[in-house]
């Protein structure tokens, strides 16, 4: 199952990597021969590298809430950018490094969340702790009501992508 | 195709203006965390504007005029986009990383709470 | 379709950020500017692609692109000093 899935990837990939080479709908026929061949390769190879133990990632419904999750992920970058580009005009820094617990259990939901986190307002993710799944994120313009109690409040870091990295990876 | 070019040369210039608040913010802040917050944020959102006018023009011609090499190029723009915003968030974070074990201390920080964790 | 000052700014950015390579106190900044660098130069390399009509600049620009992901793993490591 896994062989075949990472097969399958590979293909399309390389499909995708040689539109419009020729008369077979838009590939060559030795493109299409040269591609099944090294999919397969490659799908023998990294068959127990590309896919976890489990296949929940397969449930059409997380790749829909990622595509949602787009949109307000596109409106916090462009927020993010202005606001860089604010500070870097002013030079108006007050930064910190502060620990968040987010409270999520597997890899690749901590992982799109720390990408979205470096791609959103002032923050960035800088270590994570891979026993309690905490983050530590550097903070450029630190809000002084967070700094009052220790297990830090993270909705004015990464308001709700946490919900979203639950609801697409969990 | 004259909104196709309007379209193209306001996306060239949102990109442009972010790319070079990303390389002044590079001279501008004062320590390499913040630096990284201005290089990694405006230059990816600059790179992703500037290949969206050219995705947009490829596109565009290819629905008008319905060459093929345009299509490759529409195709192969949006796959170096997707590597571009993936790989870029995942090198800063690489970066941060290897920056703070090092023993590079943040500048003008107010708290720092990875300082006591003991590195393993 | 004029694509040829876009190209002339992205070169003023990217002179500006090899400034801070060779200014730049210490590796991890130097390593940041680099980074900068790498994504200037891919994006340029994807117009320079649509300026003379080639698509092979911007397979080029794919390739650096996936190539500097795994120049900045390995200079990270090295600068964290941690084993391979």
């Amino acid at each position: 199952m896994r062989f075949l899935i990472t097969t399958v990837v590979a293909y399309l990939v390389y499909l995708l990597l040689t539109i419009g080479s020729g008369t077979v709908f838009l590939w060559s026929t030795a493109e299409l021969i040269i591609g099944a061949v090294f999919a397969v390769v490659v799908g023998a190879l990294l068959r127990n590298r590309f896919i976890g133990k489990d296949l929940r990632m397969l449930n059409p419904r997380r790749w829909f809430t990622f595509l949602v999750y787009l949109f307000p992920f596109f409106f916090a970058m462009a927020k993010a950018n202005i606001d860089v580009a604010y500070r870097v005009i002013t030079g108006r820094i007050n930064p910190a490094i502060v620990k968040i617990n987010p409270k999520l259990k597997n890899d690749l939901s901590l992982t799109i969340l720390a990408n979205s986190i470096t791609l959103t307002p002032g923050t960035l993710s800088v270590d994570v702790d891979q026993k309690t799944n905490e983050l530590y994120v550097h903070w450029i313009n630190i809000d002084p009501k967070v700094l009052k109690d220790m297990p830090r409040d993270y909705h004015p870091i990464c308001d709700s992508f946490p919900d979203w990295a639950r609801r697409i990876a969990e | 195709m004259d909104a196709l070019n309007t379209v193209s040369y306001v996306f060239i210039g949102i990109g442009l203006f972010f790319n070079f608040i990303g390389a002044f913010g590079l001279h501008r802040f004062p320590d390499m965390y913040t630096r990284l917050h201005a290089a990694t944020k405006c230059t990816t959102f600059g790179s992703i504007f500037l290949i969206m006018a050219v995705i947009v023009q490829s596109a565009g011609i290819w629905a008008i005029e319905g060459t093929l090499s345009q299509s490759v190029m529409c195709i192969h723009s949006v796959l170096a986009l997707v590597a571009l915003m993936v790989t870029n968030a995942t090198g800063a974070h690489a970066i941060a990383r290897a920056a703070h074990r090092s023993g590079e201390k943040p500048a003008r920080a107010v708290v720092d709470d990875l300082e006591s964790k003991a590195n393993d | 379709m004029n694509w040829f000052p876009a190209i002339i700014a992205m070169a003023v950015c990217i002179i500006i950020t090899v400034a801070r390579i060779i200014i730049g106190p210490g590796a991890p900044t130097r390593l940041v500017a680099f980074d900068t660098t790498n994504t200037l130069v891919v994006a340029s390399m994807v117009i320079v692609g649509m300026m003379f009509n080639h698509a092979i600049f911007i397979d080029v620009a794919l390739v650096y692109a996936l190539l500097s992901f795994t120049m900045t793993l390995y200079m990270a490591k090295y600068i964290e000093g941690s084993k391979f």
